[in-house]
């Protein structure tokens, strides 16, 4: 196997499987120059190992050092005791071996099953490494960045990635938004499925800004061709120039009382208040939400909660509860056009659709719109594969529903009743998965959080979000301080169904000319020449 | 001078050691130079790590001579007999031998032979020989009149003369120190502080 560009960092003396290997550092190389998230190959007699450096320590050979250090202002003193006396050690969380076996030979790198032998040389890992475990950019995989301190292009098989729920999460601030553009990007690209993307803050559809307040481009204006913008604020989505493919209106009659159970927190609703919209779906059918907030006359009124046994206080509840809905701009007594058929028009067709929420980005109508919508696509879903099960022929286009505050619909009160519980739970059967954009991983139900299959995260520094987001991960104490050492932006980890092992990279480079040019595929779209065009404007 | 200059004749010698007398007085080589002698077909290198000038004659101590003259050197020059009461000698530490052309940095099957010729090592002896550090341990580990550490530092000071980047050879010979005598700093400590440059 090739060599080069690998600098010996020192030999294996001592490790399990469970804690990892411990290397003592030659003298030569300087602990200032490693990092941990750093990766190493330890060549073993009959197989090498691939790993990550998660900690680094000093020692010294005798205690006395440290009570009385040498006088190290003597460089001749300093050079002869570093890696002697004094030494550095690495501590490293082998993933995976390769070579050695018949098994890694045919289907590549495999997962650790045994630690190297003692003394086994630990090399830095080279270009090549990193390419043979993450693979090359093809078909279907996607370049996301760059390892850390490596110029390898890191790639993610955005097959696989789409094949489960995934997540991003961080601190804001820290590059989640833009990352996630690339993620989606890929999956357009790379992968048979289609997006369905609830945008809450309107940054996916169409330009968004970075933190320096320039305007990046969105998947709209890359790939024209295969998203769709729909909109519930036609008179933002106007003023800010985009072209929208469809004005999302609500009728008062799709609202069903799973979507108030979910909305019960932020709209200050009692537990008898759900329990009578339950009442009154079932004695009013459709129309309830209409018969709840205007039941007529005094007496009938009355009447009406005599019979269906409702407490006046917790009707006024209810209809304060429902007043704050019926305000919502995008809320009509009877919507002009279904939604949820033209969304899925455009998804069978293979054409992403990006939600944007204009200025009704406020919580409660984020998380009405999205569960209700998302509560029927998962219908037609479920029934499409059903049929198709039954057919014995391909089932609908894989889906992936991107979903912005995760915690809000996924916490452990509302996940079991919200439709996104369900399909992080279960929905994979049916083709459709989740990817959940969220800043407070804590907030998810554990329950939820260990269906997600792959996970990249940017820092946290909530240790109730750290242990949330490495839950059920093998190696979770190494991974927490790679985690914990992540530059504040721009840096971040991913693990998990994917990646063949953890790994912590920097995402490519997005918002520049030369960034777009890079993203689309070669072909003369109309994207690539405003890309071109923007390029000579920037370079005159 | 010729390039193996020949320093003495051994009159004693052991297994881990030997003494040679010097044929000139006060010739001896420095503390810590390398030198080596031949048995039959082994040649025997060793350190010097003692050297004396004595009385001929154990129970006749020199006396004082110089009470009249107005000079160290006219006090032999007024005493020629001195020179021959007086002899020179010079204690070697035996650290390896060659044996046809392997050079072994431990002991000899042999001791060496009484009035084998002992010659000081060429340079280019000396650098093949510190090639490896291996002889070290012998001197750390010897029990002589003098301390390790004045003889340790002695040789590498020495040794350091002959090759080209003394620096980074004497950086590699403490590296081997400290692995070898790392329980002990005090000493380490002494002889770094002896060999710095």
């Amino acid at each position: 196997m090739s060599q080069e560009n690998t600098e010996r960092l020192g030999i294996v003396t001592s490790g399990s499987l469970n804690k990892g290997v411990e290397a003592r550092l030659d003298g030569s190389a300087s602990v200032e120059d490693i990092a941990v998230g750093r990766y190493v190959t330890i060549e073993g007699k009959k197989r090498r190992f691939f790993g990550m450096i998660t900690d680094i320590s000093l020692g010294v050979i005798d205690q006395k050092l440290t009570v009385t250090p040498p006088d190290v202002s003597d460089p001749f003193i300093a050079e002869v005791l570093a890696g002697t006396s004094t030494y550095g050690t690495l501590h490293i969380s082998p993933y995976l071996t390769i070579g050695g076996d018949a098994t890694s030979l045919t289907e590549g790198p495999q997962p650790v099953k045994t630690i190297p032998s003692h003394f086994s040389p630990v090399n830095s890992a080279s270009q090549q490494d990193v390419e043979l475990v993450f693979g090359k950019e093809d078909e279907k995989r996607f370049w996301i960045g760059n390892p850390l301190d490596m110029e390898t292009r890191l790639c993610l098989d955005m097959e696989r990635l789409v094949e489960r729920s995934s997540g991003v999460f961080g601190k804001s601030g820290t590059g989640k938004t833009f990352f996630t553009r690339q993620l989606l990007i890929g999956m357009l690209q790379k992968s048979k499925a289609v997006n369905l993307i609830f945008d809450m803050h309107s940054e996916y559809g169409w330009e968004g800004s970075s933190e320096q307040g320039l305007k990046v481009k969105a998947l709209k204006q890359l790939f024209p061709a295969k998203v769709a913008v729909f909109t519930l604020d036609e008179e933002s989505s106007k003023r800010r120039g985009v072209l929208t493919d469809f004005i999302v209106r609500i009728g008062y009659d799709e609202i069903e009382p799973a979507d108030m159970a979910l909305l019960r927190q932020t709209l200050n609703l009692t537990e008898p208040a759900i329990g009578a919209v339950y009442q009154f779906r079932e004695r009013f059918g459709k129309n309830w939400l209409e018969k709840a907030t205007n039941p007529g006359n005094s007496d009938e009124t009355r009447d009406l909660l005599k019979e269906l046994n409702i407490h006046e206080s917790t009707f006024q509840n209810l209809q304060r509860g429902l007043a704050i809905i019926k305000r919502l701009p995008f809320i009509e007594p009877h919507a002009p056009a279904d939604a949820v058929t033209h969304i899925l028009d455009h998804l069978n067709r293979g054409t992403n659709v990006v939600l944007e929420f204009g200025k009704c980005n406020d919580i409660t109508a984020y998380a009405l719109v999205a569960n209700l919508l998302t509560r029927r696509i998962y219908a037609r879903y479920r029934e499409k594969t059903e049929k198709a099960m039954a057919e014995n022929s391909t089932g609908p286009q894989p889906l992936v529903i991107t979903i912005e505050e995760a915690h809000k619909f996924l916490n452990p009160e509302v996940a079991s009743q919200t439709i996104f519980g369900t399909i992080a739970r279960e929905m994979r059967k049916y083709n459709a998965t989740l990817l959940i954009i969220d800043q407070r991983p804590s907030g998810i139900d554990d329950e939820v959080m260990s269906q997600v299959g792959t996970k990249a995260t940017f820092l946290l520094d909530n240790e109730r979000d750290i242990d949330s987001v490495l839950s059920g991960v093998s190696g979770k104490s190494e991974l927490k301080s790679v985690l914990a050492k992540l530059a504040s932006k721009q840096q971040a980890l991913i693990f998990g169904h994917a990646v063949p092992m953890p790994v912590a990279f920097q995402p490519r480079e997005y918002g520049s000319a030369e960034s777009y040019k890079d993203l689309i595929p070669n072909g003369g779209t109309e994207a690539v020449k405003q890309a071109e065009q923007d390029i000579e404007e920037l370079w005159g | 001078m010729s390039e193996t200059q020949r320093v003495g004749e051994v009159i004693e010698a052991s297994s881990t050691d030997f003494t040679a007398q010097c044929y000139e007085l006060y010739d001896s080589p420095s503390l810590g130079s390398l030198v080596k002698t031949r048995d039959a077909d082994v040649e025997l290198y060793g350190v010097v790590y003692q050297a004396a000038t004595t009385s001929l004659e154990p129970g006749r101590r020199p006396i004082a001579r110089g009470k009249d003259e107005a000079s160290e050197e006219a006090v032999y020059q007024s005493n020629p007999q001195l020179l021959k009461l007086l002899k020179s000698e010079f204690g070697t530490l035996v650290v390896g031998h060659r044996q046809g052309d392997k050079l072994n940095h431990y002991l000899p099957p042999q001791p060496a032979r009484i009035h084998g010729f002992v010659y000081l090592c060429s340079p280019e002896e000396v650098r093949e020989f510190s090639l490896s550090f291996a002889f070290l341990n012998i001197l750390v580990n010897a029990h002589l009149p003098i301390s390790t550490e004045e003889l340790t530092s002695a040789t590498l000071r020495q040794m350091s003369q002959v090759h080209q980047d003394r620096r980074s050879f004497l950086v590699a010979a403490g590296k081997e120190l400290a692995l070898l005598i790392g329980g002990n700093l005090n000493q380490l400590k002494a002889i770094l502080g002896r060999i710095q440059t």
